[in-house]
């Protein structure tokens, strides 16, 4: 595991290297096309302090700010003991300083995800859906995937790599806008040189537009390449974690055969989620953040002889027939047994049953009110019910609302 | 002369350096011994959260399941002698036990669907089940980090600091017992 650390510290930093490189060489070309040769030290500054200003933003506050845009809600013990136990398991299994502070996500898509800057500040989301389709056993696998990406540091990587390609997009982005609006008065600025700086200019301007072009694309395949990668090795250090690959397998599949797309997910926040949080896309190419869920699944399930990453790594090269995933050096020999089930599967419930359950689950989190009449029927008062009693719509009688 | 002093500062230099790595990797070890050391107080935080789970769980199926004195008694008994346990073998032994009452417990329980569906009882279900799921990651999490630990001070370069300021192998948390190994899985179905 501490080898697998490093080892992903050095990739990130290589990976954060070569995405800077990008952006410098962006601020480079286009300084040299705005302001002439002396230039280009003066865009490779301006990039950099976007860089820079982006960076201070989601160190200081980008979790804060994912979660937000996810609209998920911070819960306490009392709203899902079962979530907060697993959370703690894992946690202690995982050597863990702090617990990671735990999210619902108001949303019937199961799915999950992992945030903050090290793992004394992280925090966990999970999606209504989620807990009502897991049983302990899966939810135990989603968890522990997650508590990889912390303890892999996954989720530094994530928000440093995430900002360094936005700063890529944003200054390409306005240089095209600029471009495209400003063409005709930059052709009239430099019509008075001669016409073989003309030509030079022409060139230079052709040369910048092609890299603003490719320069997004080229870091996102990079930045997609090694998202992919990370997902493989979470899900070999949850499988280490729980001793379990059937519970993450279970998970997969059932999170893989919902067709609910999740609606407080964008482009942006996608790298993080367990699986795609947008469905319909199949095939996997360079613009992929996940590989494919059903090999995922695949690996899992062939995972028979042990829970080590070694055995995760045979069980992928059997499955996918491609180079090795896990470094060798964190191929540590060690003896990891898979232990047994130890709850019954919950495909007892009816999809109904799961349905009421992410529905109270998502009015537990919004803090309504739930009060059981007499005769047996319980209402669920929303937050800004203002009376103090409820009248049953079945049996007509009064009951008070306690506020929690 | 020059010759001299460049020589005299080369060698300075890589004193210095040398003594940085020193210290670097002998503040790594101490913390990995730390480490260690919480990782193994965490079992005990676990086990001590365990013991004192069970009086309420007692009193809360008690009045449910009058025909079961023998294994509250059982229970009750090993909690005491778990307690009171000398000594890290005495402990684990009767650590197990205890582990094998409860299950024996939950095992009677499917007998009381009254019980099954009390909520209190539930919830002190979910959080027996947890507490021992917290024992058994508590005690993969301790081997984790002694396994971690023990490479670290066999390996080169800091195997020599290991052996100057006396780290010692750790040992493994290991169940004696072959019956046991099996047992840890408390089922509710």
């Amino acid at each position: 595991m501490w080898e697998l650390i490093k080892i992903n510290k050095r990739n990130s930093v290589l990976l954060l290297g070569a995405m800077g490189s990008v952006l410098l060489i962006l601020g480079f070309v286009l300084g040299l096309l705005f302001g002439g040769p002396e230039a280009g030290l003066i865009g490779m500054l301006i990039a950099t302090g976007v860089w820079l200003f982006m960076m201070l933003i989601s160190l200081s506050s980008g979790d804060q700010i994912m979660l937000a845009a996810s609209k998920a809600v911070p819960v306490t013990h009392d709203v899902h003991p079962v979530l907060f136990n697993v959370v703690e398991e894992m946690k202690i299994a995982a050597n863990l300083p702090k617990m990671p502070k735990i999210y619902i996500i108001n949303d019937p898509a199961p799915n999950a995800f992992a945030t903050g800057r090290s793992p004394e500040t992280a925090s966990i989301a999970v999606t209504a859906g989620l807990l009502a389709k897991l049983d302990r056993d899966e939810l135990q696998g989603v968890v522990a995937h997650e508590m990889s990406h912390i303890i892999h540091r996954d989720i530094l990587f994530v928000t440093l790599a995430g900002v360094m390609l936005g700063s890529i997009v944003l200054i390409s982005h306005i240089f095209l806008r600029s471009m495209f609006y400003s063409s005709l008065g930059s052709r009239r600025r430099y019509s008075s040189s001669s016409s073989n700086q003309g030509a030079a200019q022409l060139v230079m301007i052709v040369v910048a537009i092609l890299f603003a072009i490719l320069a997004p694309i080229f870091a996102q395949i990079l930045y997609f390449a090694l998202s992919r990668k990370r997902e493989y090795l979470a899900d070999a250090g949850a499988v280490r974690l729980t001793r379990y690959p059937a519970g993450l397998a279970g998970a997969l599949e059932k999170i893989g055969g919902s067709n609910i797309n999740m609606e407080t997910a964008n482009k942006v926040t996608a790298p993080m989620y367990i699986a795609n949080p947008f469905r319909g896309k199949k095939k996997v190419n360079l613009y992929s953040t996940h590989p494919p869920i059903e090999e995922r699944i695949r690996i899992l399930r062939n995972m028979t002889h042990g829970a080590a990453y070694a055995n995760y790594e045979k069980s992928y090269e059997e499955v996918t027939k491609r180079s090795p995933v896990v470094p060798t050096s964190a191929l540590i020999p060690e003896e990891v047994t898979i232990r047994q089930a130890t709850t019954e599967s919950k495909s007892t419930q009816t999809a109904k049953q799961q349905a009421r359950q992410v529905g109270d689950l998502m009015r537990q989190v919004s803090q309504f009110a739930f009060v059981t009449c007499a005769c047996g029927l319980t209402m669920k008062i929303p937050p800004n019910y203002n009376g103090d009693k409820v009248q049953c719509p079945r049996c007509k009688k009064f009951s008070s609302i306690s506020k929690q | 002369m020059g010759g001299l002093l460049i020589g005299l500062l080369v060698i300075v230099g890589l004193i210095v350096l040398v003594a940085i790595m020193v210290i670097g990797i002998y503040n790594a070890l101490v913390g990995l011994r730390n480490q260690v050391d919480n990782a193994w107080s965490q079992i005990d935080v676990q086990l001590k959260r365990r013991h004192d789970l069970i009086p309420n769980l007692v009193e809360t199926a008690k009045g449910y399941m009058e025909h079961e004195r023998g294994t509250f008694e059982a229970i009750t008994e090993a909690r005491s002698r778990a307690m009171g346990a000398n000594g890290a073998a005495e402990a684990g032994k009767a650590e197990g036990a205890l582990t094998e009452a409860l299950s024996k417990f939950m095992l009677v329980v499917e007998n009381y669907p009254d019980l099954k569906a009390n909520q209190n009882f539930l919830s002190l279900q979910e959080t027996l089940t947890s507490t021992e799921n917290k024992i058994s990651f508590a005690r993969q999490g301790y081997n984790d980090q002694v396994l971690f630990y023990n490479n670290k001070i066999q390996m080169f370069p800091s195997n020599i600091i290991a052996g100057m300021f006396q780290f010692t192998k750790r040992d493994f948390f290991e169940i004696e017992n072959e019956e046991e190994r099996n047992v840890p899985k408390v089922s509710f179905n």
